[in-house]
This record gives structure tokens, sequence and C-alpha cells, in this order.
């Protein structure tokens, strides 16, 4: 990361990033440019510089923010319209972090609504583009910080991820993107989705990057009683470098693009040529992850929507004259179609005499999951697969299909429901030049090591 | 009466822990501006998350140790979820499958037990006030935390219901886990009621009587629904199952909402709280801070203190505290003094804000054993301990600046009692009790009285009175 000194200043490297998130303004990638704030930051850094006085480590890095933290820069919308005009009074705790190391958010970014969505296409403010392909998909929901991360536009960008929400669009643009382990990073002051997945986690280029970003923002933080014990700064890289990596071999089917099977493969040779061990697993349960997902995430859903109602903040709709046309129309029109859809099925499985059989049952496939990673990282050290089974689609190609989008997260949304962290490698690109995604797999806790892992996995050209 | 009543009684008590149960905002929000007793998370900013606070853990314990319940080393919490400006989350935080506080049991004044299901901490809900065509909304009270104890339908009267949720309150201050306003509500009872013929072995259908904030209240909303009730029952009609409401003025309960709508809440498991897992080292520890409860002292000062006077003085933990740690045989003497006054005074309790030390009311105590104070000047010393221009003297010094230390030295009394006889004016008195006169021997002692400046002891003087007009 190009971090400010004294040949090149925090004002130019943040003037820079403005101009060209000004130039791709078309891709949709932001939904708010702080301007006036990040100049004056970076102003204040080259002073201290000059100084000589100490700087963070971060120290006029230019990054965009996920528009689900909360930050008083910038309306915090979640790219909702219920949010509208929500300036928020708190700071989120991974947003502090980054900024306490010198680092300049220059624009908040789109993604689906409360980060319902695996395309962007669910966003009030329109979707946002493929960095590859004006007439794809960025992915979702963090698409716009993966295309501002791919376009070069800043060097890194926070990210969500409740079921592959960086995973995938980092796949679909060709950038590493780190879902954490659950409670890794603190989920305070971040939108919730689904407060048992939801994971806060980074867009970088580059290993290297992730790293350093991990081990400013992780951390147990009061605010959040679901982070864990600092762990990552203390994890020791294992001495070891032979390591044995797991293949599913229940994933390889033709339910997967070809090309994508194909590249995995090639990566599964190159660990071979290096010397690391290739074991094939069986994991049957995870076929019931993408189920399980879509009842315990809507459910959580359902739940955390249940405080926009239009009394305190945010959107209000006019022409009300009860409390409950105040609650209906304000959610009505203040929610999109898939915000709706995911409360609706979360409030039915919630409701009195489905709960057993609906949420209960998938409780007990997580259990079942939870399991079948813990005795998979007993045999391996890493899983290696795919991250969607199709690279990116065409924009409004699937956004009449919820179920088609659905199946989009087949891959992704076990790892959330266990908890285990992923990281998203780029693995070329398929002959229309779209970029081809991998995730790399760890058990819970190994984050630092995967990071570092993943770099046996680039290519030397 | 041909039917039985059968009574649950749900009990809310608000803790008066330092903060709120999920954030660091002061949780006492007496005489404090509306909403500003409030952190973003309480008025469920995004992104927030609850912080539990382990003083509430603390006080669960306690206020279920104080009702002999298990305490269950593994809870969590649950979202219960429903759309009202009072509850800005959408949800109440309570738990719903795994409660802290399990089975036990309370122990009447009677010495009837009520057994106690179990009990759950949880997030209390603001306040709203309704004008004509707005309310506004005051989210001080939002996630104060509160315990609902809910007991088995073991209640069978009215009088029963009335003294178990005066037990209920004792034991909460007792253990010190409420301020115990009821004025104020932080403590509120819903009652369950329903009639079945005595020798039925089913229960009735059952009403639910919302809201009550006084132990009279729940008295009479039992006593007036037994009798609608019965009416119905009598009239060959069916009880139907609903929420209604006690009205103090009228004496009435009203209809509010029935079983039919009655609110599906979708409880799920809090994702945002990891289970809480006690030891019970921790329990034990907590377990340790109880005071004696009412049921001790009921054992303590059994035959000491006469049972009417104990549960006046019952009401009031830290005055049993106090009587707790004084010398048993001036218990009774002590306690009847306090009972006196806070039976008698107006504002009695302010008189409970600050304590007489224990050496003065043993002080106190002893003067009036030894009848060197009567028990009316013993009385006026009591009272002076209170008052704040006297009680750093001391009850002895007190009882001495108002002269009122009785006169018992027999020889000395013996001397006054000559002087009086020799007076010429008590002639005719001596001549009319040797005549077999015998009230005029109060005249005789009042001439003493007056001649000892009324620090004689009275009956001491009698009885030499008696002795020398032989």
């Amino acid at each position: 990361m190009k971090i400010a000194n004294k040949t090149v200043t925090a004002e130019r490297l943040v003037r820079d990033a403005l101009e060209k998130a000004k130039h791709f303004s078309d891709y949709h990638i932001f939904t708010f440019l702080n301007e006036e704030n990040a100049i004056k930051k970076a102003r204040e850094i080259d002073r201290k510089i000059a100084a000589g006085e100490k700087v963070g480590r971060l120290a006029g890095v230019p990054y965009a923010l996920k528009d689900n933290f909360l930050s008083p820069e910038g309306e915090t919308t979640a790219s909702a319209h219920i949010l509208e005009g929500f300036v928020s009074p708190v700071t989120a705790t991974a947003v502090k972090k980054l900024e306490d190391e010198g680092a300049i958010m220059i624009g908040r970014t789109n993604l689906d609504a409360f980060a319902h969505g695996s395309s962007t296409e669910n966003s009030y403010f329109g979707p946002t583009h493929n960095a590859f392909d004006f007439d794809r998909v960025a992915g979702g929901s963090s698409g716009g910080s993966a295309v501002a991360v791919a376009l070069d536009i800043v060097e890194f960008a926070t990210g969500t991820d409740t079921g592959g929400s960086i995973r995938q669009p980092a796949s679909f643009n060709g950038v590493y993107g780190l879902k954490p382990t659950y409670g890794c990073i603190s989920r305070y002051g971040v939108v919730a989705m689904a407060s048992s997945t939801d994971c806060v986690g980074f867009f970088a280029q580059t290993p290297d990057d992730m790293d350093v970003l991990m081990s400013i923002a992780s951390g147990q933080d009061s605010k959040d009683m679901t982070t864990l014990p600092d762990y990552y700064g203390s994890a020791e890289p294992e001495s070891t470098n032979k390591r044995r990596i797991g293949i599913i071999k229940d994933f390889d089917n033709e339910s997967v693009d070809p090309e994508i099977q194909k590249a995995l493969a090639q990566k599964v040779e190159l660990l071979r040529s290096r010397g690391h061990e290739i074991v094939d697993l069986s994991m049957p349960s995870l076929k019931y992850a993408l189920a399980a997902y879509y009842i315990i995430v809507p459910a959580e859903v359902a739940s955390n929507l249940s405080r926009y109602d239009g009394v305190r903040y945010g959107f209000r709709s006019k022409e009300s004259t009860t409390l409950n046309e105040l609650y209906d129309n304000t959610r009505s029109e203040g929610f999109m179609s898939e915000n709706k859809r995911r409360i609706m099925i979360g409030n039915f499985v919630l409701s009195s005499g489905f709960y057993d059989a609906y949420f209960l049952k998938a409780a007990k496939a997580r259990t079942l999951i939870i399991g079948e990673y813990e005795k998979a990282f007993s045999k391996v050290d890493f899983i290696l697969t795919p991250v969607s089974p199709n690279p990116a689609f065409k924009l409004g190609e699937k956004v009449n299909d919820p179920i088609a989008m659905y199946l989009e997260d087949m891959m992704s949304v076990s790892l959330n429901l266990a908890g285990v962290p992923g990281l998203a490698i780029p693995a070329g690109k398929n002959k229309t030049g779209l970029p081809i995604g991998l995730q790399l797999v760890g058990p819970r806790r190994s984050d630092k090591n995967l990071i570092q892992f993943s770099k046996e996995l680039e290519e030397n050209d | 009466m041909k039917y039985l009543p059968t009574i649950g009684i749900e009990c809310h008590v608000q803790l008066s822990t330092k903060t709120k149960l999920f954030s660091e905002v002061d949780n006492d929000a007496r005489n404090k501006e509306p909403n500003s007793c409030v952190s973003p998370v309480d008025y469920a900013l995004p992104g927030m998350l609850p912080r539990l606070n382990g003083e509430a853990i603390r006080f669960a314990i306690r206020a279920g140790k104080a009702m002999n319940c298990e305490i269950n080393l593994e809870s969590r919490f649950d979202r219960k979820h429903y759309f009202y400006p009072d509850s800005p989350k959408g949800y109440q935080i309570t738990q719903f499958y795994r409660p802290i506080i399990g089975a036990g049991y309370v122990e009447l004044p009677s010495g009837t037990r009520i057994r106690i299901e179990h009990a759950h901490l949880e997030g209390d809900a603001g306040k709203l006030t309704h004008f004509d065509n707005y309310s506004l909304v005051d989210l001080n009270r939002v996630d104060t935390p509160l315990i609902e104890i809910v007991s088995q339908p073991d209640i069978h009267s009215a009088k029963d219901a009335h003294d178990y949720c005066k037990e209920l309150w004792r034991l909460m201050r007792f253990a010190n886990v409420t301020y115990g306003d009821l004025y104020n509500g932080n403590m509120r009872f819903d009652v369950n009621i329903s009639l079945a013929p005595k020798d039925s072995d089913k229960l009735g259908v059952r009403a639910e009587i919302k809201n009550l904030n006084s132990f009279r209240s729940v008295e009479r909303a039992v006593e007036y629904e037994i009798v609608r009730q019965t009416k119905i029952l009598e009239a060959g009609e069916k009880v139907i199952q609903e929420t209604r409401g006690w009205n103090d003025a009228t004496g009435k309960t009203t209809e509010q909402r029935s079983k039919e709508e009655a609110k599906d809440y979708r409880y799920m498991p809090e994702p945002d709280i990891p289970p809480i897992h006690l030891t019970t080292e921790f329990v034990d520890e907590e377990a340790m801070r109880l005071p004696l409860m009412p049921v001790d002292y009921r054992k303590k000062f059994d035959n000491v203190i006469a049972n009417d006077t104990l549960e006046v003085l019952l009401d009031y933990p830290e005055l049993m505290l106090k009587l707790g740690e004084i010398n048993e045989k001036y218990a009774k003497n002590i306690s009847n003094l306090f009972a006196s006054v806070l039976l008698a005074e107006e504002k009695s309790t302010e008189y409970l804000n600050d304590l007489p030390s224990v050496k003065d009311l043993t002080d106190l105590a002893e003067m009036n054993t030894k009848k060197e104070l009567s028990s009316t000047a013993t009385k006026e010393v009591f009272l002076r301990l209170f008052d704040p221009q006297m009680k750093g003297r001391g009850s002895k010094q007190i009882a001495k600046e108002l002269g009122l230390i009785q006169e018992n030295d027999l020889g000395a009394l013996e001397t006054i009692v000559d002087a009086v006889l020799a007076k010429p004016e008590t002639a005719k008195a001596q001549a009319d009790f040797r005549a077999g006169e015998e009230k005029v021997i109060g005249f005789l002692v009042g001439q003493v009285m007056k001649e000892s400046h009324g620090k004689a002891n009275p009956s001491a003087v009698q009885q030499i009175l008696r002795e020398k007009l032989k």
C-alpha cells in the first residue's frame, strides 16, 4: 500500500483517489464522496509528517467504506430508502481503528439494500457495474467496495460478509476478499443483517495488505459481546510449510461452471507441484447449508429490521394518520422487494407453530455443518473451493429469479454458518475475460495462516 | 362459595442496578428529563449491540436465592417481537427458553408456600403519554433491567394474593435488588384468575388482569373477579379467556384484549448475547450477600416480638437489620417503640432514613427496663433520637437534659414520701385512705411526683405509700 511520506503526500493520494472515483462515476460505485473531509484529514497528516510527528500505519491511505458502516461522515444509508437522511452520531469500531491509523475514507460504497443480495442490484441507488464487463453485475452485496478496489480507485475497502457478500464480489472482480472468523472484528456500528453470521472484512489487492488491515481491525471489543479474545496478532505462523489441502468432492458436479472447475484443478496442480498434499473430502452436510442459511438469516433479518419503523430516524412516510399506517407506509415504501421477501420469510419461520419445523431444524442443520467443518479440519489445514458456481452474470439476468440468485451463494454460505474464515483469491480469467475466484477456507482463528498460505497460490511469472 | 378460585401471579421487578441492562447509561431515571437516560443502544440506532450488565446477573441471583429458587448455571436471552413506539428495537430482549432463575417458593406470613415456576431477566419498555391527536414517547425506562417472577397457580384467595405480592416486595427489598417504589411502578403485577367447582380437578377459563401496582389493588381486583366470574358461572355461561384492565377508581376490571387477538411474538434466540455460564462458586458468593430474610426473623423473634408488631417492622429491611444487631432482651422493647411510631405517624417511613445507633437504642431500652424512664418518657427520648438537633447527644444525655430520669432509689423516695406525708394538705387524704377510700392513693402519688419533679417512679411511690399508710 502506498502510505504518505516525505515523497508522496496524503493529499496527493486522496486527490488521486477522488479523481478516479469521479472518473468511474458511471459504475455507480459510491453513494457518497467524502471530498471536503478527506482532503482536510490528508492535510493534517501531511502536517504531522512534515513536523516529524508520529503517524499511523495507514497514514494517508485512501479507502472506500461500505455504506453499512456507521460514521458521522456522510449519510449511513445501507443503500436503503428507509435510512435516507440518516447521519450517525457514532462511529463503528472497525472504522475508528482504521482512522486511528491514519486511513482516510474517500467515499461510501454501494451495496444491495441492507446487504440483501448477491449482485448489488437491490440498491436504492441502482446497481454497480462489474469492473471487467460493464454489462455484468459487480456481485454483492459489497459490490461497490469490490469494484472500487478492482478499478484501483482505492487500495482497500471495507465489506461485510453474511453469506458471501465479500468473497463473491471479490471473485467477480478479481481482487482479494476476506471473510474473517466470526467474532474476529467488532460488528459494533455496522448495520446488522444477520447477527449470528455477519462478519466485517476487507477487499485488498495483495495478501500482505490484507494482513496489515487484519492486524489493525481485529480484536475484542467491549461493545460487541460476540467478539473473540484477541488472537490475530498473537497467532504464530506455523513452521512447517508443507500443508494438507482439502478438496470437497461433493461440489464436483455439473452445477459449477467448467472454466471455474478448470481453474480449481490448475491451482490444485500448482499446490501439488509445490509439495503440498491434496486430500479429497466428503462433506455431505454442506448440502443443507443453503436451506438452513435461508431460514436462519431471514429470521435474524426480520428481527434486525424491526427497528426501522419511521419513529426515531431515517425515512418516515408522509400521509399517515394512525400509528399502524405510519408503520405500514414507512416500511412498505422504505424497504426494497428483497428486504420485504426476507422479512416475510423470517417472520414466517419464527411464527408460533412453525418455529420447530423451520428455525429449530435449520439450527440443527447448522450444528451438523459446524461439526462437519471441525471434522474436515482434523484431516486438512485448509480447504480450497470455488467461491460461486458461475462468474459474474449479466445485469438483470437473475434479478427476477430469487432462487437462481440464492443458488449463487451455495458455496459461500456454509462458512458463515460455521463461523470459519474464507479468503477469496483471484484465479485468473475465463475465455471472455471475466475474473474467476477461489476461496481458501481455514478453521476458526486461522485467519493469519490463511492469508499467508494464499501466497502459495500465486503463480510465479 | 361453590367455586374455588385459582390464581397465578406474574410480577415485574425493576432492578436498581447502576446502569441499564444493555448499555452504560444511568439506570436511575427518577426526577430526570424525558429521554435523558438513553444511549444509542437503548434507542436502537442501526448497528448497536447490547452489552449485558453483569450487575443485573448478580441481582438476579440474589433475587432468585431470596425466593429459594434454583439458579440455572446456563441461561440465555431471546427476542420477543412486537411493534410499538415504547419498544425501539421492535423486540424486547427477554429469557423465553432458558431463564436464569429456576423453581423455588415463597413462604407467606401464614406459613403457606407459593411455588415459583421460574423468573427471568428482561429489559423494560419505554413510556407513552397520550394526548388528543398525538403521543409522546419517553425512552428513559427502556432496558431498565427487570426480573419477571412467575408463580405456580397456588393461590386460592384474595388475601393470599395480597400477601404473596407483599411478601415478594419484602423479599426483593431485603435482597436489595429494587427501590421497591410501587407508586412509581418499580413492581407491577399481572394476575391470572380462574374459577372451578370445588370438587373439579380441572381448572376453569382464566382472565388476566394486567399491570396492577399495589397490593390492595391486587386484592380488590381478585375479589371483583371472583364475584364477576361466579355470576357468569352461576348463570350457566362461560368465562372468556381475555386480558382485563383494573380501574382503581371504579373498583372494576374491564375487557382489554381477547385470546383471538393475542399476539404472536415470534421468539428467537438473541444472537448478539452469548449464553451466560455461571459457576456454583459465583452463585454461592452472591447468595452469601443476602442478609437475614423475613422468614429468618420470624423464627428468630418468635416468642420475643408479637407477630403483629413484627409484620409491621418486616416492611423495613434496614430497621430489621438494626433490630437484629440489638441484644435480644431489648428487642421487644425497641420493636414496640418502632411499631408505635410507624403505625401512628403520617410520614412514618421518613423516620427510617437515618436510624439511631445500636448503642442509643440499647441505652434507651436499658433505662426503660431499669425503670429509669417511664414508658411515656422512653417514647419521648426515642422520638428525639430522630431529631437532627438532639440525636448526636445520645439517649442518656437526652433523658437527662429533658429531666425524664425517674427516681428509683427507694431510700431517696422514702424521704420524699415522708416529706409529703408531713404536709398538712395531705392529712385529709391520708385519713380517707385509711378509712378505705382506695382512690385517693392517686392524689398522694401525684403529690410525691410533684415533689420529685416528675422523676420518681410512680409504681415504686405507690408501693411505699401503701406501706406507710397501713
